[in-house]
């Protein structure tokens, strides 16, 4: 494999870099800060906060990738 | 048994179904030629958004994982809730890092994990490794898959006196599961999967809504757990975490998810989705999953909150608690909807078990076949191989629960998590930097590896008295800290290894040992679908050239 490739052969330099990508780091960190969620109070609907907070944190990781997947779509 | 007759007929009819769709899959988007590898083992390279989204969700969250979650939320509560920050945190990830995985595959037509770390880091030998990681730790996975559908023919009170009867409705459904994988490859779980997935959805839906209703509220389900734990001797359960458990919950979560998606498997269900959108749109759709698997987990409380008792296993006197939720959809729901929730268990055993023997034949064929028995295999003696040892894979998992403790092969997975986690510096890190020497990485994994054994070895389990390999929950007091907290091994042992790993690298460096050369560029981990640089049968040439 030692031809080099030209840059012009290469479909549009493409790249993943993308200042959206660094929002991705909020899903990975909300759910290992403990100290916001380890509490039984408030309940929402009889669950502790533990439970209903990291339910919360799944619809985060949601919004977050799905923001970053339209904001870096190629066009 | 006759107690359970409805059940066992709903069952056995839902089995039956799913296993005649196993055989037509081979028919499903058929290719013009099946005698391919990337055909059998990998459905062409051509799922969609949903097909990705129902194999992927079918093969990440399996049928031990829908048993075993709750049984640990049952047995020790908020501590086993780690199953949901595990799957919020490997979105973000599976994002970043596999879609360069799938493009550089894509571009050279690699068809493990494996064959990547190959051409990237010129070495055979490191590929052997990776390969041979990945098999071992995929073995116990399947097995596992096994021991999901046996808690549920336990409590409809299917067992025998020996070993064989006992074991006979697994050893016939792994038989038939074996012969449509055969037959099919991975277009058969692709096209299971929508039903066990349907099936799944129903019964969780139906679960979190109806079992509030009959046990007075999820507050007072909470309150009875509350009331179990407080009156427990055990420091470390309760419906909250304590102060020495959270670094285990939140280093348990981050190194599953990382161990996830370098398992084979999850990397072969994202391989064989056909471009970079299918996989990003399933970054947010896939999550879906984790909100079920959340709701599911908790029906280790509701079990509580109905008084469940797990049944003890007659043979060996111990306890099974994975037969927690089976036992509870038992005593709470009407017999013929408990035999939908068993079947959708029982069938949600065979996609990822075929998936996963599909994986781990895949890897023996490229990576050990290929490599050190038969060098000019062609396409199609390849897509035989694999077919082979799909087959000798299922063999060994019905072998493993049948002959031996099933507690081994729970070991074993958990083991095999942390050891599939050694391959993250290669083909993880691997994917974004070629910093690394290849002998430093050989070196790193074998440090990695080793102290992994060690330290699973020092864990013991006061609960069932065993000595050695009693979780994968390491005291810090063994290391010298003075404290009662404990970490996840593998996340200990992971950046031993990259520290090893790293340092090697410097000195090979300054001794000026041969590198090896690059087989890939860096436009490879943006390809995409359509990409002009690519044509099947030259893909299929150069992987191997690099070297020779």
């Amino acid at each position: 494999m030692a031809e080099p490739e030209t840059p012009e052969s290469e479909p549009a330099a493409r790249s993943d870099r993308s200042p959206w990508n660094w929002l991705l780091i909020i899903p990975i960190v909300l759910p290992v800060m403990t100290f916001l969620f380890n509490h039984d109070s408030p309940r929402l609907w009889g669950f502790p906060a533990f439970y209903w907070l990291q339910f919360m944190f799944i619809l985060v990781g949601v919004a977050t990738t799905s923001l970053v997947y339209q904001m870096t779509k190629k066009r | 048994m006759s107690d359970h007759i409805t059940e066992i007929i709903v069952f056995t009819f839902l089995f039956l179904l799913v296993s005649g769709m196993g055989f037509v899959a081979a028919r499903w988007r058929r290719p013009d030629n099946m005698e391919h590898l990337d055909e059998w083992g990998l459905g062409g390279r051509s799922f969609g958004g949903w097909i990705t989204w129902f194999l992927v969700g079918g093969d990440l969250y399996t049928a031990y994982t829908f048993v075993a979650v709750p049984a640990l939320i049952f047995g020790a509560g908020a501590a086993g809730f780690f199953a949901v920050p595990y799957t919020i945190v490997i979105y973000p990830l599976f994002f970043l890092i596999l879609i360069r995985l799938w493009s550089v595959s894509h571009r050279h037509g690699f068809v493990t994990p494996a064959d990547f770390v190959r051409t990237r880091f010129d070495s055979p030998t490191l590929a052997l490794l990776i390969a041979i990681t990945g098999i071992v730790a995929t073995m116990p996975y399947i097995a596992l898959q096994l021991v999901g559908i046996e808690a549920v023919l336990k409590t409809m009170g299917v067992t025998g006196d020996s070993a064989i009867a006992r074991h006979a409705p697994i050893i016939i459904a792994f038989a038939i599961l074996a012969a449509y994988t055969y037959q099919s490859g991975l277009r058969a779980p692709a096209l299971i999967a929508f039903v066990k997935d349907t099936l799944i959805y129903i019964v969780i839906i139906v679960a979190v809504i109806y079992l509030p209703y009959k046990l007075g509220g999820w507050g007072s389900i909470f309150d009875a757990a509350e009331a179990k734990f407080t009156a427990s001797p055990n420091p470390n359960d309760g419906i909250t975490l304590n102060a020495n458990n959270q670094i285990q919950y939140i280093t348990l979560a981050l190194g599953s998810a990382l161990a996830l998606f370098l398992y084979p498997h999850s990397i072969t269900g994202v391989l064989a989705s056909k471009n970079r959108n299918v996989i990003k749109r399933n970054m947010s759709a896939l999550p879906a999953y984790s909100f079920l698997l959340g709701l599911l987990a908790l029906l280790g409380y509701a079990a509580i909150a109905s008084g469940v008792k797990p049944i003890t296993d007659p043979a060996t006197g111990k306890v099974d608690s994975n037969t927690v939720v089976p036992l509870l959809f038992d005593m709470q729901f009407p017999s013929w909807f408990a035999g939908v929730a068993f079947a959708a268990i029982g069938i949600g055993a065979l996609v990822p078990a075929a998936i996963m023997s599909i994986a781990a034949a895949n890897l023996f064929t490229r990576n050990i076949y290929k490599e050190y028995i038969r060098k000019d295999a062609t396409p199609a003696a390849e897509a035989r191989v694999s077919k082979i040892t799909s087959l000798v894979v299922k063999v060994g998992a019905v072998a493993c629960i049948v002959f031996l403790d099933p507690q081994f092969s729970i070991d074993l997975q958990l083991i095999g998590g942390i050891i599939i986690l050694q391959t993250a510096p290669a083909v993880a890190l691997g994917l974004f930097t070629r910093w690394m020497h290849r002998g430093g990485l050989i070196a790193g994994w074998i440090v990695g590896m080793g102290v992994s054994m060690w330290m699973l070895w020092q864990i013991p389990n006061p609960a069932t008295g065993r000595a050695h390999f009693g979780g994968s929950a390491f005291p810090l007091s063994d290391l010298g800290f003075d404290t009662k907290r404990t970490i996840y091994v593998g996340f200990v042992t992971v950046l031993l290894n990259l520290l090893v790993a790293a340092i090697v690298t410097l000195i090979l460096r300054a001794m000026k040992t041969p590198d090896g050369v690059d087989g890939t560029t860096l436009s490879d981990y943006y390809a995409d679908e359509g990409d002009p640089r690519i044509d099947k049968d030259v893909a299929a040439a150069v992987e191997h050239k690099s070297s020779t």
